[in-house]
């Protein structure tokens, strides 16, 4: 176990430090003055130079990707350039609304998609696999810049159950964590399906059958148990993507989210915080996979064995 | 299993809209304003939106929107991907290395995080989408050649053009490539709705086609601010959206089971060591 957490950290370790890299030098290549856009076209010279020195711009590009990325390690993120406020404060406030929003969404998912996945596999070929392999295409198919609208129009519009927009009040956080869960759902019920029916066909499912357990033993003490490990790792990736959509869905429902923050600060050309907002969420992208893979290994000790 | 025809039907019917897009009478820029936000009726036949603009006529030139960037995107994705995998894995050593670490960094985004802040900040418009898309297209393509390459490439033939002096590229490209294409005409499948959706949540998002040029995404966008009194301008692209999105994940999994790539996938992900 220690090597594999070695070399597993070591991994997560390299990939912060490129990701950070990336980020800050597609910022830095992509045309555009932030001077120019702070200042507007009627600024003059000297104001322009002298903006350029407070924000480090003159210094090599070298220099100030070192700075960034010390500034990284030291959770100094810079300041914003359009609210004139350190960029961690700024976070702060929009971070704990995205998490609430995912996690909401990741229970949604996961409540309808196991005993989807789980029905689909126990009856394979029957109505109720195609029902629900069906609602799982549907699911992958429909893009939440639509779902979202759609629920909007159902049940804030037409029922008046929950609000149309933003965070206030208990039912606020329920149908953008439909919209965004609902694809996590199709793809988690998929795969519960295909990885239950591979462990349905092995030989201790007959074994366990034969000496008389029921249909629901099987089923989830043998059968679920064994399917978990190829899921885990599948929904360890699948969080990216649960992350990317939170943007779109954070804007549909002006949900105060990192993802409202990131469309607003491209508008404003607020390059820090831009910066901040892409690393936030792909450092958590990180994390999330690095804690799945670990979980993994802990869980299947051919894992973590095959590399001692 | 039941074959439907439709999804066939409907993806004809989307790439022949926007091949002839051009050359179709459409009036999508025409503003009207006695037909503003008006609802479906015989002179519109979808309804006009909030600048009294035929809605029909906007789909058809949204189509052509995404057909062009899903065309655009994926090839140059399948095409890149395919031949940087396949060489580093031919290849071996530093240069597989240095892929596998390329890859790695580019997984750890979430791909849509990446385009949406590329297109932010490269601006508007349909080459920067185009670009920002691609950028994060590649590497699943490099990613899959990558692997399949390196389980095929120790077969006897490989090593037969290896005797006989063949060049590496001509290794790559004819003895290669040809055998890693089913798993890679799956995954492109699958990529041209993933570059669809894309597409229209950039413009959702007011980063991709600039007004007033149409696409599905930025129809959607414009049409949220009168869903009380005009659902139909997010129910009509936001349908022809899901339709074409639906028909391309149906004819996926069509080819996928015909193609038999799932036995295929299972090697490739022992390739990569997952």
């Amino acid at each position: 176990m220690p090597s594999y957490l070695i070399s597993r950290l070591f991994m997560a370790a390299w990939v912060i430090f490129g990701v950070t890299s990336l980020v800050f030098f597609l910022i830095h290549w992509v045309p555009g003055d932030p001077v120019e856009v702070m200042l507007g076209e009627s600024a003059s010279a000297v104001d322009r130079e002298a903006l350029r020195q407070a924000l480090g711009l003159t210094q090599p590009i070298l220099q100030q990707w070192g700075s960034f990325l010390t500034g990284v390690f030291t959770l100094d993120l810079g300041t914003s350039l359009f609210y004139q406020q350190p960029v961690m404060e700024l976070l702060n406030g929009h971070y704990l609304a995205t998490l609430e929003l995912a996690v909401a969404a990741f229970a949604i998912a996961v409540v309808i998609a196991i005993p989807l996945g789980v029905i689909a596999a126990a009856r394979q070929g029957t109505a109720w696999d195609f029902g629900a392999m069906g609602f799982s295409l549907l699911g992958v198919s429909i893009p939440n810049f639509w779902l979202g609208p759609l629920l909007v129009m159902v049940f804030s519009l037409g029922l008046g159950w929950f609000p149309v927009s933003g965070r206030e009040g208990a039912g606020a956080v329920v149908l953008p964590a439909i919209t965004l869960g609902t694809s996590l759902a199709a793809i988690l019920s998929r795969m519960v399906r295909s990885s239950l029916l591979e462990v349905l066909g092995e030989d201790f499912i007959r074994t366990a059958r034969a000496k008389g357990l029921s249909a629901r033993q099987v089923l989830i003490r043998h059968g679920l148990r064994n399917a978990w490990l190829p899921i885990l790792t599948l929904l360890g990736m699948q969080v990216g993507a649960l992350l990317g959509g939170a943007v779109i869905t954070e804007i549909i429902f002006n949900w105060p989210g990192i993802g409202s923050l990131l469309i607003e600060s491209i508008q404003k050309r607020d390059y820090p915080v831009v910066q901040a907002c892409v690393l936030v969420i792909s450092l958590a992208y990180v994390m999330i996979n690095l804690i799945t893979d670990l979980l993994y290994a802990w869980v299947d000790p051919r894992i973590r064995l095959e590399h001692t | 299993m039941i074959r439907p025809v439709w999804p066939v039907v409907v993806l004809l019917l989307w790439a022949l809209v926007a091949l002839t897009a051009s050359w179709l009478p459409l009036q999508p820029d025409r503003i009207a304003l006695e037909a503003i936000l008006h609802g479906p009726a015989l002179q519109y036949w979808l309804g006009a939106d909030d600048l009294g603009r035929p809605v029909f006529d906007r789909v058809l030139v949204g189509a052509r929107t995404s057909f062009l960037v899903a065309g655009w995107v994926v090839s140059l994705s399948v095409t890149a991907g395919t031949l940087l995998g396949s060489m580093a894995a031919y290849l071996g050593g530093v240069w597989d290395r240095a892929l596998v670490m390329i890859i790695d960094i580019f997984m750890a985004f979430p791909g849509i995080l990446l385009a949406i802040a590329l297109a932010g900040l490269l601006g508007p418009g349909i080459e920067n989408l185009i670009f920002a898309l691609t950028l994060v297209g590649w590497v699943g393509y490099a990613r899959l050649a990558r692997a399949q390459v390196l389980s095929v490439k120790r077969r006897e033939h490989v090593v037969a053009a290896q005797a006989l002096g063949t060049g590496t590229a001509r290794i790559v490209m004819r003895h290669l490539v040809p055998l890693i294409s089913a798993p890679l005409v799956v995954e492109a499948t699958f990529g041209v709705a993933a570059v669809v959706i894309a597409e229209s949540g950039l413009s959702f998002l007011g980063l991709g086609v600039q007004p007033p040029e149409a696409s599905w995404g930025s129809m959607i966008r414009d049409g949220v601010r009168y869903m009380l009194v005009a659902p139909h301008l997010v129910l009509v692209p936001g349908g022809a959206l899901f339709l074409v999105v639906l028909s391309v994940n149906l004819l996926g999994d069509r080819l996928r089971d015909h193609l038999d790539v799932r036995s295929i996938r299972r090697t490739m992900e022992q390739g990569t060591g997952k």
